[in-house]
């Protein structure tokens, strides 16, 4: 239902931005993509330390899932914003301050899921997957002030050099408001649907390894 | 209506990403249902042997 909200909002409720046209209206969905992503990438970290503190295995479940969730946004935030700087920049691609970074957070990620993915049950891969997880977090925020501290071309929608933001509208304000929040809730949606899968896999592999001893162990009675 | 083209890829894309990987979600969750068949099956077949096995 928010979604829904969220596209009526988008296309028909929000004014046109004077400056840019209709293709600004890529920024209500753009923005709640990168904000999921941090979120995901936060968790990340989060679940990170709290594995390496504890060492449970949902700690690193959670980690992997908030990952790979978290990689879909990024990805949807990069191929959105090469789509909006084609028409107002006149390039799909630029080396700006703040693309850059997100695309290194990007690379970042992809080097933890390769990672995560090749320790499988290995509890040191697991580990090591956490440390990188961690590190790569420390990107989220230099992402976020990159239009603050470097010389960019990249809007500061959210948080100009002169404080405040750049939405001249309520009413846009009030549709990224709602867009943020039906993001937020699609990614939670989908990180528990993945979580499951993780978890439910865990107990198949004990359980198949539980099985396989009983089956030996009857054939030698 | 200038530059709608853009505005349609771009949401057309992220729906068609979003969908692809809850797509992916599914297909793992259908891979465990099997998974978790053949592990049942796997029980029956342990316990009718060691039943066998007790009635002789």
């Amino acid at each position: 239902m928010l979604m829904v909200a969220a596209l009526y909002m988008v296309f028909l409720y929000v004014p046109t931005e004077a400056a840019q046209g209709i293709v600004q209206r890529i920024f209500y969905f753009h923005v709640p993509c990168a904000w999921v992503a941090f979120a995901g990438f936060g968790l990340v970290a989060i679940s990170g330390v709290l594995y390496l503190w504890l060492g449970q295995d949902v700690w690193d479940d959670l980690g992997y899932a908030a990952a790979e969730v978290g990689m879909v946004f990024c990805t949807l935030v990069l191929i959105t914003g090469s789509i909006w700087a084609k028409p107002i920049w006149g390039v799909w691609w630029t080396w700006d301050s703040r693309l850059t970074t997100t695309l290194l957070l990007w690379l970042l990620y992809g080097g933890y899921l390769m990672l995560r993915a090749a320790a499988n049950e290995s509890p040191n891969g697991a580990r090591l997957a956490a440390v990188v997880g961690i590190v790569a977090a420390l990107d989220v925020p230099v992402v976020i002030v990159s239009v603050r501290l470097w010389r960019t071309i990249h809007p500061a929608v959210l948080v100009t050099k002169q404080g405040g933001h750049g939405l001249q509208d309520p009413r846009m304000v009030t549709t990224l408001l709602v867009a943020m929040a039906a993001f937020t809730v699609l990614f939670a949606w989908l990180l528990m649907l993945r979580f499951a899968t993780l978890r439910m896999r865990a107990r198949i592999d004990r359980l198949t390894l539980r099985l396989a001893l009983a089956e030996a162990a009857a054939q030698d009675i | 209506m200038e530059n709608f083209g853009y505005l349609f890829a771009a949401y057309t894309i992220i729906f068609a990403v979003i969908f692809i990987y809850v797509m992916f979600i599914w297909r793992r969750q259908q891979r465990l249902e099997e998974d978790l068949r053949g592990l049942s099956r796997r029980v029956d077949e342990v316990d009718r042997k060691a039943a066998i096995k007790s009635a002789s």
